[in-house]
């Protein structure tokens, strides 16, 4: 369903490009995607999700073409795409459930849809206790899963988890993968970045690995190997 | 989605991000309602120089004397004449006796004057037109007027013993040109003040925008629409405007009671507060809509910045 053709991106100031990457993505796949923190793995996420245009070659998102979305395509087609980032990046004015239902609201959806909605994803994240509480009210494991409730509400077809436990604690990092794995058992397809080697290691699932911008080992059971990352 | 519930949810946000946003809404708020103050200010300052003009340039006349000899219908028939000309504001008709009368007024402590009118016997004064025009610059026309039509005199006898314009014309010139400076002067600074103010608001609001613009990042993430992200920062601009528009109303009021009591007799008998009753749903819709606009505008210009790809 994901598809990255002799994908390359170069930035003018160097650091975090990837050249020629070949990748390809099944619907129902929970890909791993890990290296060092400058190996392109933030890189390939903006590229799927069309922030950012590849130097040169093709990313297919079903039978599309990413970089050929115009400006005003691109909201329709991120809410087939769920996103978490590290920095959580919730709206800090707005209560947990005002955070969910915000990506509702952007879809287009009634409101009826919402109070339906948004309380099912705040159970499967385990906040419904925290429905009328702000981020800032809130610890950095409660924050990424309420990220993750945002990320699914929609239910999109792909959900891009960017770095989500790199400021977690070992116990938030283990929820937080948890409900991952939750949410590919459900059907949807995940795609982890981390350089996070327990994260990896314990999910006994497909790993990509790269190094210094370009894909050097693709394995369907991976483990995190340090040497492979250091060149 | 509905137009209705897009707005109903773009109006919403507005007003909870406005609620919620406490320091940035209040620090917009103030900016705002200094802005708006100094547009009033503005609004009060031309109508005291307006009406101080207006108090000038009313003290300025044309006064046509006529001959003893001219009977009273003649002089109206004159006074009827002027009237019709689109310059004149007014023509004052001063009889022979009241023009006596007004002489002796004049000179009760001049002993030596009125003896010698005492001793002539008969009333000397001719009847007289005080002609006062609608704007000091069409004094020099009408003049002409006078001293042209044949229809303002009667037939081929003159009537018009003199028109006093050619000994005032240095004077009404000179204030007629500092008059027009002065407005000129006045709409000078009133827009530099204005372009100040607007700048200064449109920079907070800027300001304001630019602290969420990891918010705005988010949203964009999510998949929320341009208009969806815009909206609600329109709607906050918008309050902004209202309840500043609000503020400066009626910060006015106590100002101008206490302005008046220390400058009426300053701006010639111009009551500021009164002025202010007068004409308040005039600076209600000024101050609302100039506050609605610039929120708006400067919210539109200062969130285009962070929506473009």
């Amino acid at each position: 369903m994901i598809r990255f053709e002799h994908v390359t991106k170069h930035y003018t100031d160097d650091d975090r490009s990837v050249e020629d990457i070949n990748l390809s993505v099944h619907a129902g796949e929970f890909v791993s995607i890990v290296g060092h923190s400058g190996a392109g793995k933030t890189t390939l996420i903006r590229l799927l999700l069309g922030e950012i245009k590849p130097t040169a070659g093709n990313i297919w998102f079903d039978d599309f073409d990413v970089d050929a979305l115009k400006r005003s395509q691109l909201p329709m087609y991120r809410r087939r795409i769920g996103v978490v980032f590290q920095d959580f990046r919730l709206l800090n004015n707005r209560t947990a459930f005002e955070n969910v239902a915000f990506a509702m609201e952007a879809a287009g959806r009634s409101d009826d849809e919402i109070v339906a909605d948004v309380p099912h994803a705040l159970e499967l994240v385990g906040l419904t206790h925290k429905a009328r509480s702000f981020p800032q009210e809130m610890s950095g494991g409660e924050r990424q899963r309420l990220a993750i409730a945002r990320a699914i509400i929609n239910q999109p077809e792909v959900i891009l988890a960017d770095e989500p436990t790199g400021n977690l604690d070992p116990d938030s990092t283990r929820e937080v993968i948890e409900i991952l794995k939750k949410i590919n058992d459900l059907g949807t397809t995940v795609i982890l970045t981390t350089h996070n080697k327990s994260v990896v290691d314990g999910l006994g699932k497909r790993v990509v690995t790269l190094s210094k911008g370009r894909l050097v080992k693709d394995a369907a059971v991976g483990r995190y190997h340090h040497h492979e990352t250091e060149e | 989605m509905s137009i209705q519930t897009d707005s109903k949810r773009i109006l919403r946000w507005g007003l909870i991000n406005f609620y919620r946003n406490t320091v940035v809404s209040i620090a917009s708020v103030l900016m705002m309602t200094v802005t708006l103050t100094v547009i009033g200010i503005v609004i009060f300052l031309n109508a005291v120089l307006g009406f101080s003009l207006a108090q000038i340039g009313s003290k300025v006349d044309v006064n046509v004397y006529f001959y003893p000899s001219v009977s009273e219908a003649q002089v109206l028939q004159v006074q009827q004449n002027l009237q019709q000309l689109p310059e004149v504001a007014s023509v004052e008709y001063i009889s022979e006796d009241q023009a006596l009368s007004d002489f002796r007024t004049r000179h009760a402590s001049d002993y030596l004057t009125l003896q010698a009118l005492d001793e002539l016997g008969a009333n000397p004064l001719g009847a007289t037109l005080n002609i006062r025009a609608k704007e000091s610059g069409q004094y020099e026309s009408i003049a002409n007027t006078l001293d042209q039509n044949t229809s303002l005199s009667n037939g081929s006898t003159p009537i018009i013993e003199k028109v006093n314009y050619a000994q005032n014309k240095a004077i009404i010139e000179r204030l007629t040109s500092i008059m027009r400076s002065v407005q000129t002067l006045g709409l000078a600074i009133t827009a530099f003040f204005i372009v100040i103010s607007i700048l200064i608001t449109f920079n907070t609001i800027r300001l304001a925008i630019y602290m969420s613009r990891e918010e705005i990042a988010t949203m964009r993430m999510v998949g929320a629409e341009n208009k969806y992200i815009q909206g609600p920062f329109m709607t906050e601009g918008i309050v902004y405007g209202i309840v500043s528009a609000i503020l400066t109303l009626v910060l006015f009021v106590p100002i101008t009671y206490w302005l008046t009591g220390h400058t009426q007799a300053f701006f010639g008998g111009l009551s500021l507060f009164r002025y202010y009753g007068d004409n308040f749903f005039q600076f209600l819709a000024i101050l609302l809509v100039a506050g609605i606009l610039l929120g708006m505008i400067s919210a539109w210009f200062a969130i285009r910045k962070y929506l473009r790809k």
